[in-house]
């Protein structure tokens, strides 16, 4: 391969084309459109919106939000506008672009679950699905969807009998064993693996004694945890043969590589939006410039190609 | 003109202990920021403060502008290191700013502490200049400006306000300067003595979240219109990360596009 060669960027996630590995994670992206005054749309590799649930939902009380060291830790308590809004005054601005929008969607039951992801599988302009599934269970008590691998069998099993687009089901960190919810999500029919959501932390003011979030607890993001991602995006792969898109404090293509490296077969930046929006083009045009001094000429020679 | 730019710090001045003002010269030509708009900056290149800091806009300068910021943690304390020549990577501006409206009877502003940042640049958007002053015009609705800070020393930009003619009525908690005590009961007390100004007026306030909350609670018991500037922290400021609501009557708003500014009635503190 020659040095003016072009690296062929493509990964395929489920059957879902795109024209590069780099997406935007759930929640740090809104529904696009306040990001298209810093952001080419059409250069991402996809767009994954902010939660959706079947009603609408004001989410936690403020203070929501509290920095850390390189992290930052959020309750914002997946306020959404619902999937109804969401389709009909969201939904006609992403779909004039050429770039495929992945619905991030939740419920409180498996019944909501499953009626979310038909009603967003039924929508034109929206190319997959992704599941989130670090929600409270309202029908087990205080266990959670995405810890306990049995739960997490049932709902994923429910929602692919429901719908027909690629279904990607995106893991909580807060467990022993990530490769056993990654399993769980393989075996129920899930196409891809998201890897992973925030990891649940606390920050106290010593002077007032009290939390500094009005939730008490929330979830940390950002450079801070991305050690930890890696390290459950190379489990994940080792545990799964369906992709694994990993994320979780990317802020660089250094950092994307590294994922990739752990088995990655494409990557989300999160966080790193709000440090500096249009931050996911630099990523974007730092894989490619690795790929080409590093003569790599696709992603497949990328993706968990770490010697370990 | 983007709202993201690089702005070269052309003075960032020691005022009094812990406040300063810094000034911005952005590399290009920027969106002009209205009074009550704010900026988010990048005080540091690494990850701890990983996020940009939002200030509100102090003074337009009609290419730079001017932020008045005290030192409160991490992210003031490196910004009030920087010096002439350096720069840093700005977002804004943001938000909706105040409601400015030059014909409005009885404008009061309100300022406690640094919150006076905002309120000057908006006292020079309402004040008329000094040609109009002199020809009769307008001179009656010169805005009333209530000030409170902790102590004398932190009254501050009181060149400023000398140059728009406005004579602050003060006050500070020890009583070193004007009245003793906190601004609102100065309010009260004015405001019973000049009963007229209660009629037609409107407070735009920026300050401390108990004096916004005093005042608040005074003007809906008293009718008076009002607009105040929040504060909260903000991870994006451009309206995604909902990290910044407030509880309003209209449900949880976002400081960052739905405000900084918020009709006084709508907060739910």
């Amino acid at each position: 391969m020659t040095e003016n060669s072009t690296p062929d960027l493509r990964v395929s996630i489920g059957g879902l084309k795109l024209r590069n590995p780099v997406m935007t994670a759930s929640g740090t992206f809104g529904y696009g459109d306040e990001y298209a005054e810093f952001v080419d749309l059409n250069r991402l590799g996809a767009i994954v919106v902010k939660g959706l649930s079947l009603r609408p939902r004001q989410g936690n009380p403020p203070p929501r939000i509290v920095e850390t060291p390189a992290g930052m830790l959020n309750a914002i308590g997946l306020q959404n506008i619902g999937i109804n809004a969401f389709i009909k005054k969201k939904l006609p601005f992403l779909r004039q672009l050429r770039t495929p929008v992945i619905a991030n969607f939740f419920g409180d039951s498996i019944g909501e679950y499953v009626r979310a992801a038909e009603k967003l599988d039924n929508t034109d302009g929206i190319h997959a699905l992704e599941m989130n599934i670090s929600c409270p269970n309202k029908q087990a008590g205080w266990s959670i969807f995405g810890t306990d691998p049995k739960v997490t069998f049932k709902v994923v099993t429910e929602v692919r009998q429901a719908v027909d687009k690629p279904l990607i089901v995106k893991l909580s960190p807060n467990v022993t064993d990530i490769s056993i919810m990654a399993r769980a999500a393989e075996d129920a029919g899930a196409d891809a693996i998201s890897a992973i959501n925030t990891i649940t932390g606390m920050v106290i003011d010593i002077k007032s004694r009290k939390p500094r979030l009005a939730n008490t607890t929330g979830g940390l993001s950002g450079p801070a945890i991305r050690p930890v991602a890696v390290r459950m995006v190379w489990e994940c792969y080792r545990a799964v043969s369906i992709p694994v898109i990993g994320m979780g404090g990317i802020v660089s293509a250094e950092d994307a590589v590294e994922f990739m490296l752990a088995g990655a077969a494409a990557v989300a930046v999160g966080t790193g939006n709000f440090i500096r929006p249009g931050i996911t083009i630099d990523v974007i045009e730092g894989i490619r410039s690795y790929m080409k001094s590093s003569c790599i000429r696709s992603m497949r020679e990328l993706t968990g190609a770490a010697q370990c | 003109m983007s709202r993201l730019f690089t702005a070269t710090v052309t003075e960032n001045r020691r005022i009094i202990k812990d406040h300063y003002l810094i000034t911005l010269h952005p590399s290009g030509k920027i969106k002009k920021p209205g009074p009550g708009t704010f900026f988010m900056l990048d005080v540091n290149t690494g990850f701890d403060p990983l996020l940009k800091r939002p200030f509100s806009l102090h003074r337009w300068l009609g290419r730079d502008f001017q932020l008045l910021y005290r030192t409160a943690g991490k992210g003031t304390y490196l910004l009030s290191k920087k010096r002439k020549g350096d720069t840093l990577e700005v977002l804004g501006p943001l938000g909706n700013g105040f409601p400015v409206r030059k014909k409005a009877k009885n404008i009061m502003l309100v300022a406690g502490g640094i919150g006076i940042a905002p309120i000057i640049g908006l006292a020079e958007a309402l004040v008329p200049s000094k040609s109009v002053i002199k020809k009769g015009g307008m001179h009656k609705n010169l805005p009333v400006l209530f000030y409170g800070a902790r102590t004398k020393n932190e009254i501050l930009c009181t060149d400023d306000l000398r140059s728009l003619d406005m004579e602050p009525i003060i006050s500070t908690d020890d009583g070193t300067l004007g009245k003793k005590g906190n601004i609102v009961n100065v309010i009260k007390r004015y405001l019973t003595a000049h009963p007229s100004r209660v009629r037609d007026s409107v407070f735009f306030a920026c300050g401390p979240t108990p004096m916004l909350k005093a005042l608040s609670t005074f003007a809906v018991r008293h009718k008076i219109r009002g607009y105040a500037a929040l504060e909260e922290h903000m991870a994006c400021g451009i309206g995604t990360c909902l990290g910044c609501v407030v509880q309003t009557s209209r449900g949880h708003k976002r400081v960052c596009r739905e405000g900084p500014v918020f009709p006084i009635e709508e907060i739910i503190w």
